[in-house]
């Protein structure tokens, strides 16, 4: 699946949008759509405001026993975070908002990967299985 | 960038978000609305999110903003219309939407002011 970039506040809505269609596509309840486009829409903007612009990757995955889900990746080449455990930690933040965007959006899917190295960019992963 | 259009009815500013949300849309809609507020001695604010698909953490802030910026305006925000989905995921992110009041619809939600009068 290409990657879409994140350069713009209209990329962050593209992203929205294609993450809406493959888990509606994908047997996702409406209430797990609104969930997975809602972390979706955390997670660029993060790759946007925090890692200066990224990509995201919207796939369709199995899980082992059959189930379908979708998996996101957005990744950036900013700088890096370097505090990976206060980073998910509710509340805090780096800038002027609340500090739930990243804690919220691992909340609000079922799979969450970081990694991430100061100086060497940040990349998310999450999945969201149907039920 | 779009706008998304107040109109007054009496003493009430009256928004109904009819497009995806745009970060810069809604620090827009925030500055326009402390506009209208100050021009007008409106009393309060109804924002209608029944089309709106998601409020994410951002977004959330930014309405609560609105409910703190209308009081100083002596001006009182209701939300209306959320969707239950969103609901929901605003309660998962752990938001809750300090500032403003919320009604099931608009109707409710002009009751609820003209209530305060």
């Amino acid at each position: 699946m290409n990657a879409v970039p994140i350069r713009s506040g209209d990329d962050v809505v593209r992203v929205r949008q294609l993450v809406r269609t493959a888990a509606a596509e994908n047997g996702l309840s409406l209430v797990d759509q609104t969930k997975l486009v809602t972390a979706a829409s955390e997670l660029a903007r993060n790759t946007l405001v925090h890692g200066g612009g990224g990509t995201a990757t919207v796939e369709v995955v199995k899980s082992p026993i059959g189930r379908p889900g979708v998996k996101l990746s957005f990744n950036d080449e900013g700088p890096g975070i370097a505090d990976i455990d206060l980073a998910l930690t509710d509340g805090w933040t780096s800038g002027s908002g609340l500090g739930l965007g990243l804690s919220g959006a691992r909340r609000l899917v079922d799979e969450f990967e970081l990694n991430s190295k100061p100086g060497a960019g940040t990349s998310v992963v999450v999945v969201k299985w149907s039920r | 960038m779009e706008r998304v259009p107040i109109l007054k009815i009496g003493r009430t500013l009256f928004v109904s978000i009819q497009i995806e949300l745009q970060d810069d849309t809604v620090v827009r809609l925030q500055e326009d609305l402390a506009d209208e507020l100050s021009a007008t001695g409106a009393r309060g604010v109804v924002i209608d999110i029944t089309a709106v698909e998601i409020v994410d953490s951002f977004i959330g802030r930014m309405l609560s903003m609105i409910g703190s910026i209308s009081r100083l305006f002596d001006a009182e925000t209701v939300i209306v219309g959320m969707r239950p989905a969103v609901a929901i995921t605003l309660t998962e992110l752990g938001l809750s939407l300090n500032g403003v009041r919320t009604a099931l619809n608009a109707e409710k939600g002009l009751e609820l002011l003209n209530g305060k009068a």
